[in-house]
């Protein structure tokens, strides 16, 4: 929270991080989401990091059923969901627990007295009272009976014991709207639209806010709170929506449908942090998009490869295990050339590893984790915005060249939210899919000469049938083949096709500081924001480092290693064991400093910032 | 270039591709190959409406000798990628070709699946009890006991039965051939192709180097007519080389009984009338095993129900007739703000 000026009865301030954090049934992912929407329409740039638990619910008032969500907002630029909570929101002692650690020292806690009482202190583990025992002496701590406040302000509706109670997350939302001076009618129109069918229970909610912010106005000044005011980020003028990466790639892959006139067909099976893409895909049909929610992750993926079999461009959405099962049909799709799309909303790893956690650990899988030599093009996202993008970008080139398409997401980036100026897609560029009907010298392996991409003729077309499968094909005739040099050939071809691409997409940017020098910070995916942040606040302290972002992980853009060459140093930053570090040094010889984190959580920018400061010697 | 249309009817000859069939001579497959192209041609199957679709094994090379479309997929996955197939283009043809091992085992989820589902396509699975392509190792409908390299001193799991498996998962239609009944098999395959929904068909098939005479004490052409029963919709359930033994319903007991029309008081009106809507008597059926009872061929259930890809697609049209597809609209709709 930095400080500008003070004005009036406002504290001015550029950017703030507040986390609110409760038991799983507390509702503080909607509290989040709805200031973060309030935030949002105010102009604030802003980034949001929904961190919850793998149990729907966990057994209430446990340190491992705390659900939190953090947004970080601000007049200047914001592209992390902030390192340091400057507020925190706890609704009861198991989240005032597991959130305590992260919290800026002098930082603001607001917490529900109502709910420390003996059981739930037991159940976070708290011998003697935290609100008591002085040992919260390094922040500042607000100690507000939400729950019996709460239960006065909804009396009047005649709601049942439970359900008053569920209204205290929006009594505390209407106390954060008044402390960081943000309407309440965003929030009160939400209601009334979202319980139109139950009028008691939007009316309760909706006291309950009003009832939050009168708290804090007529807070005596003797307490902590006070009113804060964060102005408007200058953004381009145009009009801007909240998007999560998840919803853009959906939205993303829609798009690419409309731009090269192909219809989607996904198929996919339940896997967290995936299962919101099947849920967007499937409200989607007016845009010809159909979807198959299969049996399991191999049949999800054998649809869609049938599907494009057929004429329309198959997709599959999974997370790392899932995309393991796909292994295999990946590989048919690569030995047929079929288009494909696969999508992995990457989390922590190995096997079930953690559910809901993030993590960047599946580069090796997607790059090189097939049997036999099967290249395929490995596309990264990295923030919600450059989802929509990738979705486009995976239609083109996986119709284009006839190829797999692996996109690499991950969970922060699937539920993080964050402003998007929202494209036009008539100023979008259209690409053209060709479905190949001339019988003329026809066979399934014949190739364009340029991208050296299979014709598609799709079955119903007469003249041109054919018969494909995962044996190897002759390159002359795309009958079955056991010939070695045709093998050689095949085998060949195949990786040649992919690394054209190499000539289709982007050379490799600077996204922050010059083409060369003495250090710079490489990274890939949601990593993105925080080296971003890290980079810019180094430059700031005179160091010279840029960063350089990779969106193409296969092929790698076409002047990457020169690029990395003409810097000195090069850390590479990722939230795994170092996959990409050893991409780069198998690709490049390049010897970079790898910085590695895997915690489930996402880099705090003081930990790249101490990073570059060590590499580039300024750390004594 | 004008289309000619072909006016002149199709043998089964237009249906032979021109690379050569790979089997092991004597294998029954080539005799299924032949019934098939039989039916494509009886049928008046258009080639390029016509897709087959295989997993692994030696049943699943049968695409690259039809003529028509073809995908050989991956070991067990037919049923799914089939099933992409006609949700992307229910006007397609679709014939999917698998094995005991391909469609029992390491693919019986797809199979429970794609038959639970009702995807309108015929569904071929060869019961040769016997995996072929990995030179004969025992196979999930294999008869206890049976020797193989993988079951030195005999296998000892209990096998399943595919028409008992199909009719559990919920298929709306059952039936069964022999590969060597080239006349009846192509009668089958067309009431497959008739029916709207999964059409599930185990063909008993002669693997002549791994299991060969497996179906000997039943296919057996001298014996068949005491062994066999070809079932048919409101017939009795008749058989014999004399027409004198039927099948009955033991009501105390629940099962079927072989009777002897003639001997013991029994009549034509006590033998059983064949219903193919009838899913009590079609389990009944499906397990009888020679030599104590015929085996049961032709179509055994039949209840058509509207199939999962029709059901997609009317979803899919009343979808688009209830919205426009504005994606401008899409990506605006919720709460948007502007900056000037």
């Amino acid at each position: 929270m930095n400080v500008q000026t003070s004005a009036g009865d406002f504290e001015e301030l550029d950017s703030v991080v507040v986390r609110f954090a409760g038991d799983s049934g507390d509702g503080m992912q909607l509290t989040g989401t709805q200031f973060s929407v309030v935030t949002a329409l105010e102009g604030s740039d802003l980034s949001t990091f929904p961190d919850f638990p793998a149990e729907i619910r966990a057994p209430v008032g446990t340190t491992f059923g705390v659900s939190a969500f953090q947004i970080n907002f601000g007049s200047v630029e914001v592209s992390t969901a902030g390192d340091e909570p400057d507020v925190l929101v706890a609704m009861n002692p198991a989240a005032l627990k597991v959130s305590l650690s992260g919290l800026r020292k002098g930082g603001l806690i607001i917490v529900d007295e109502g709910a420390f009482n003996k059981r739930n202190l037991d159940k976070a583990g708290y011998e003697t009272n935290p609100l008591e025992d002085n040992s919260l002496s390094d922040y500042q701590v607000q100690k507000l009976d939400i729950t019996k406040m709460t239960l006065e302000s909804v009396k009047e509706f005649g709601l049942g014991n439970k359900d008053a109670i569920r209204s205290k997350n929006m009594w505390t939302l209407g106390l954060i709207l008044w402390m960081f001076d943000r309407p309440r009618k965003p929030i009160t129109d939400w209601l009334e639209q979202k319980f139109a069918k139950i009028p008691d229970v939007a009316k309760a909610n909706i006291a309950a806010v009003n009832a939050g912010h009168a708290y804090g106005e007529t807070a005596e000044v003797s307490s902590n709170l006070r009113q804060y005011h964060i102005g408007k980020h200058e953004e381009e003028p145009g009009e801007y929506r909240t998007v999560n990466g998840n919803q853009a790639l959906a939205w993303g892959l829609v798009a690419g449908s409309q731009l090269g006139d192909i219809p989607l067909m996904l198929g996919s099976y339940p896997i967290t942090p995936a299962s919101t893409l099947l849920h967007t895909l499937a409200g989607l049909k007016e845009f010809n998009v159909m979807t198959f929610q299969a049996e399991d992750e191999i049949a999800a993926i054998c649809g869609a490869i049938g599907a494009s079999f057929a004429g329309h461009l198959g997709i599959t959405s999974s997370s790392g295990p899932g995309v393991a099962l796909k292994t295999e049909a990946i590989g048919l799709a690569i030995s047929t050339e079929l288009p494909v799309v696969i999508l992995d909303i990457q989390r922590a790893g190995p096997s079930t590893g953690l559910p809901t956690k993030t993590e960047q650990s599946d580069l090796y899988q997607a790059v090189c984790g097939r049997n036999g030599d099967a290249p395929v093009v490995v596309l990264a996202t990295s923030n919600p915005e450059d989802c929509f993008n990738v979705g486009i970008e995976a239609v083109r080139l996986a119709t284009k060249y006839m190829t797999p398409v692996i996109v690499l997401s991950d969970g922060y980036i699937g539920n993080a939210s964050e402003p998007w100026k929202i494209p036009d897609i008539n100023k979008l560029d259209k690409f053209t899919v060709n479905f190949h009907t001339d019988p003329e010298g026809f066979h399934p392996f014949k190739r364009n000469p340029k991208t050296l991409a299979r014709v598609w003729a799709k079955p119903g077309t007469p003249g041109t049938l054919h018969r494909i499968g995962g044996i190897e094909k002759s390159y002359d005739s795309g009958h079955i083949s056991y010939d070695p040099a045709n093998h050689q050939k095949m085998t060949d071809i195949r990786a040649e096709k992919i690394l054209n691409i190499a000539n289709d997409i982007p050379e490799q940017s600077v996204s922050l500081g010059n083409a060369g020098g003495k250090l710079a910070v490489v990274g890939w995916g949601s990593t993105r924001g925080a080296i971003h942040q890290a980079v810019k606040r180094a430059r700031g302290e005179g160091i010279d480092v840029s960063h350089v972002h990779i969106g193409n992980i296969w092929p790698l853009p076409r002047n990457l290693g020169d690029l990395l060459k003409s810097f000195d140093k090069v850390i590479v930053a990722e939230m795994n064991k170092g996959q990409m570090n050893n991409l780069l040094r198998a690709q490049y010889l390049l010897d970079a400093y790898s910085l590695t984190k895997v915690s489930g959580q996402p880099f705090k920018i003081s930990e790249i910032l101490d990073c570059i400061r060590d590499q580039a010697g300024e750390n004594k | 270039m004008n289309e000619q249309v072909d006016i002149k009817k199709r043998t089964f000859k237009d249906f032979e591709t021109d690379q050569e069939v790979r089997w092991c001579p004597g294998c029954g497959d080539y005799a299924i190959l032949k019934a098939v192209q039989m039916t494509l041609a009886n049928i008046g199957a258009t080639p390029e409406n016509t897709v087959f679709i295989s997993g692994i094994g030696c049943s699943s090379r049968f695409p690259y000798y039809v003529e028509t479309y073809g995908f050989h997929t991956i070991h067990g996955r037919a049923p799914a990628v089939a099933t992409g197939v006609k949700l992307a283009n229910p006007d397609l043809d679709v014939w999917l070709v698998t094995g005991d091992g391909d469609g029992l085992s390491i693919g019986g989820n797809h199979m429970l699946h794609v038959l639970r589902r009702n995807v309108n396509m015929q569904i071929m699975l060869f019961n040769n009890e016997i995996y072929g392509l990995t030179k004969g190792q025992y196979s999930p409908t294999s008869k206890p006991g049976t020797k193989s390299p993988s079951t030195p001193l005999g296998s000892v799991d209990l096998p399943l039965n595919p028409c008992s498996f199909a009719l559990g998962a919920g298929a709306r239609f059952v039936a069964r051939g022999i590969d060597t009944a080239l006349k009846a098999l192509p009668q089958t395959l067309a009431r497959a192709k008739d029916h709207q929904g999964a059409s599930f068909v185990e063909i008993y098939q002669n693997c002549i180097v791994f299991n060969d005479k497996t179906f000997e004490h039943f296919t057996n052409k001298k014996e068949a007519a005491n062994t066999q029963i070809h079932v048919e919709h409101g017939k009795p359930l008749v058989y014999g080389k004399e027409n004198n033994l039927g099948l009955r319903f033991n009501v105390e007991k629940f099962t079927l009984e072989k009777v002897v029309i003639g001997e013991d008081g029994v009549t034509e009106e006590d033998v059983l009338v064949h219903d193919e809507t009838n899913k009590m008597l079609a389990q009944l059926l499906v397990e009888m095993a020679a030599p104590e009872f015929p085996v049961a061929c032709g179509v055994i259930y039949c209840v058509p129900e509207e199939s999962y890809d029709v059901a997609v697609h009317n979803q899919m049209e009343a979808a688009k007739k209830a919205k426009k597809a504005d994606f401008n609209a899409l990506i605006r709709s919720g709460r948007t703000w502007t900056v000037e």
